[in-house]
């Protein structure tokens, strides 16, 4: 099996440890400006309020406290429409889109990367071309054809989309181009596996990485999704929604806010963590050619 | 028997292309073609759409005040945004992958966040917020730099330079992870060539060995930055409301909200809508004419 090389150690060729040194504080500077916000949105959901408003700001709280959340699970309880409710919501749109994505782009990509069937070049060619553009774009016509479908105000008009994203099937493409050796495949079907079993037996097993990248991508655009434009049922509403009802308040809430926030960051920043090398290696695989 | 042949064959493939195809027909192929149909008729949802040729466009270009603001708004921003953020991917991916693995890590997670963090930049708002508790504000204004609050997020001559900084803070996306995997899957031989071949620093085995070898990853970041940079209108909402003021930071995608969702003009709303992917279509084709020249 091929693999993609990462390499153990950087190299060092030319290095003088003067640029190191300016290097290194360059990428200091920037790495506090992206942390920066972050760290306060962190330390905000743990301030009481006389601490979210100080003058001058405190960056760390002097006296850490959980009613931030505890107030965020109290206003969810009042709710119209009980918390877990959003909550399911939003798992089932999280997980039916994400697995539906995965499978149906990769089953899509496989005959992309490994068959030469006629209309496959155009075809890809098009996904590519739809990467160039955003959705903004269709989001007038998108709300048209939800309608005539009739799936306004259902959960399908947030899931049945996000199914078919342009970036999750050319990054499995790619991938799949260049890690799984034609052979392999040739192999298996002189051995007389049928094309679904090379697939979900042979091909499925080896693009592990590109799976992980695949959920992150859909996970973070599903986990947050509003849903405000296709929604207006209260017991079809998503978690993010609920929550930024919550932050509506204003500046009263702006613990509760950053609380919210917390709770809907950590989860894609979660799977980041702990498949970084994993993504990296499909992104490896992730150029245009010419 | 041609046609029971070509099914044997290929029938198989078609299946399996089938379902993702079909679905992305009808919620991203479809939608852009009915759009450009749309965009010739005036429509307003409740009767049919009657045709009115380029009437949509001449109303555009012709007479509405707004869309000259609205358009130079949206190129300034994508014209910073977008190559800054690109930019800026670059060198922070290329000086992380001249750190040893632990560290490298650890930068890729904290720079990448911020970009998959949803709605998390509504943290810029309490760092803008216009009176002396404001972050900013307060920082100044203890260090003495300032004397009175400024007003960031409503007064007209800093709106844009705000909101340039907290689009440029979401802008490490998809791109920058895909210029660190370059980076990192370099052949090392190359770079021992180009030593032995008078290479002096690491600046010119960037320019001469590096940048050129991740040409399409560089591709790929491109389209992403110019896809990312024109579709700004969300963070600008959330930081400075919709409409903001005097309209300093009204937009292409503000545009087409407001004749869309809210007056339902929806021939004139896809005339917008048009015009958006074909400004988006045209600068992605020729970056991608002049990234092919990188290093030749």
């Amino acid at each position: 099996m091929k693999k993609i090389k990462i390499l153990p150690t950087s190299h060092k060729v030319n290095r003088s440890f003067g640029g190191t040194v300016g290097l290194f504080l360059f990428i200091l500077t920037v790495a506090c400006f992206m942390a920066l916000p972050m760290v306060l949105i962190i330390s905000n959901s743990f301030k009481p309020l006389d601490e979210l408003w100080a003058f001058p700001p405190k960056l760390f709280p002097v006296q850490p406290t959980l009613r931030n959340y505890s107030d965020m699970m109290d206003v969810m309880a009042d709710s119209l429409v009980p918390f877990t409710r959003y909550l399911s919501n939003t798992v089932f749109i999280t997980f039916a889109g994400t697995l539906g994505h995965i499978i149906l782009s990769s089953m899509c990509a496989f005959v992309f990367a490994k068959k030469s069937f006629p209309g496959r070049k155009v075809m890809f060619e098009t996904v590519v071309l739809t990467l160039m553009f955003n959705a903004t774009v269709t989001a007038i016509p998108n709300y048209l054809v939800m309608a005539k479908l009739g799936w306004i105000n259902t959960l399908f008009s947030l899931v049945v989309p996000a199914l078919a994203s342009p970036l999750g099937l050319y990054l499995m493409k790619q991938f799949m181009e260049q890690s799984i050796p034609d052979a392999l495949i040739e192999a298996s079907r002189v051995d007389g596996a049928s094309q679904f079993v090379i697939f979900w037996r042979i091909v499925m097993p080896n693009v592990k990485p590109a799976w992980l990248t695949l959920m992150l991508l859909s996970v973070q655009s599903l986990w947050n999704i509003g849903g405000t434009t296709y929604i207006f049922s209260d017991e079809k509403k998503t978690l993010a929604y609920a929550l930024h009802q919550i932050t509506t308040a204003g500046i009263a809430r702006a613990g509760v806010s950053a609380a919210v926030s917390v709770v809907l960051m950590s989860v894609p920043i979660g799977i980041f963590l702990f498949s970084q090398s994993k993504i990296i290696e499909t992104m490896a695989a992730s150029g245009m050619k010419d | 028997m041609k046609v029971r042949g070509f099914f044997r064959k290929y029938g198989e493939d078609y299946l399996f292309a089938l379902p993702y195809m079909l679905l992305f027909t009808v919620f991203t192929v479809l939608p852009v073609l009915i759009s450009v149909v749309l965009s010739f008729s005036y429509f307003n949802v409740l009767e049919s759409p009657e045709f009115i040729g380029l009437g949509n466009y001449t109303k555009m270009f012709v007479n509405d005040n707004l869309t000259v603001k609205a358009f130079s708004n949206t190129v300034i921003i994508a014209m910073i945004v977008g190559p800054g953020g690109y930019l800026l991917s670059i060198a922070l991916a290329w000086i992380i992958s001249e750190f040893p693995r632990g560290l490298r890590s650890v930068l890729t997670l904290l720079l990448y966040a911020p970009s998959i963090s949803g709605s998390a930049y509504m943290i810029w708002q309490i760092i803008y917020s216009g009176d002396q508790y404001g972050w900013l504000n307060g920082i100044l204004m203890s260090l003495n730099l300032i004397y009175e609050p400024i007003q960031w997020l409503t007064d007209t001559s800093y709106m844009m330079v705000a909101a340039i900084i907290a689009i440029l803070w979401t802008s490490l996306g998809t791109g920058f992870l895909s210029f660190i995997a370059g980076f990192q899957s370099m052949d090392r031989k190359l770079f021992e060539a180009a030593a032995v071949d008078g290479i002096k620093n690491r600046f010119q085995e960037l320019w001469y060995i590096t940048l050129p070898s991740i040409r399409p990853q560089l591709m790929f970041g491109a389209v992403m930055s110019i896809t990312a940079s024109f579709g700004v209108g969300d963070i600008i909402n959330g930081l400075f409301g919709f409409p903001s003021t005097n309209y300093a930071l009204y937009t292409v995608v503000h545009m087409l909200q407001d004749y869309g969702s809210t007056r339902f003009e929806m021939g004139y709303a896809s005339a917008i809508a048009t015009v958006l992917f074909l400004l988006m279509i045209i600068i992605n084709k020729v970056v991608q004419k002049v990234l092919s020249k990188v290093g030749e």
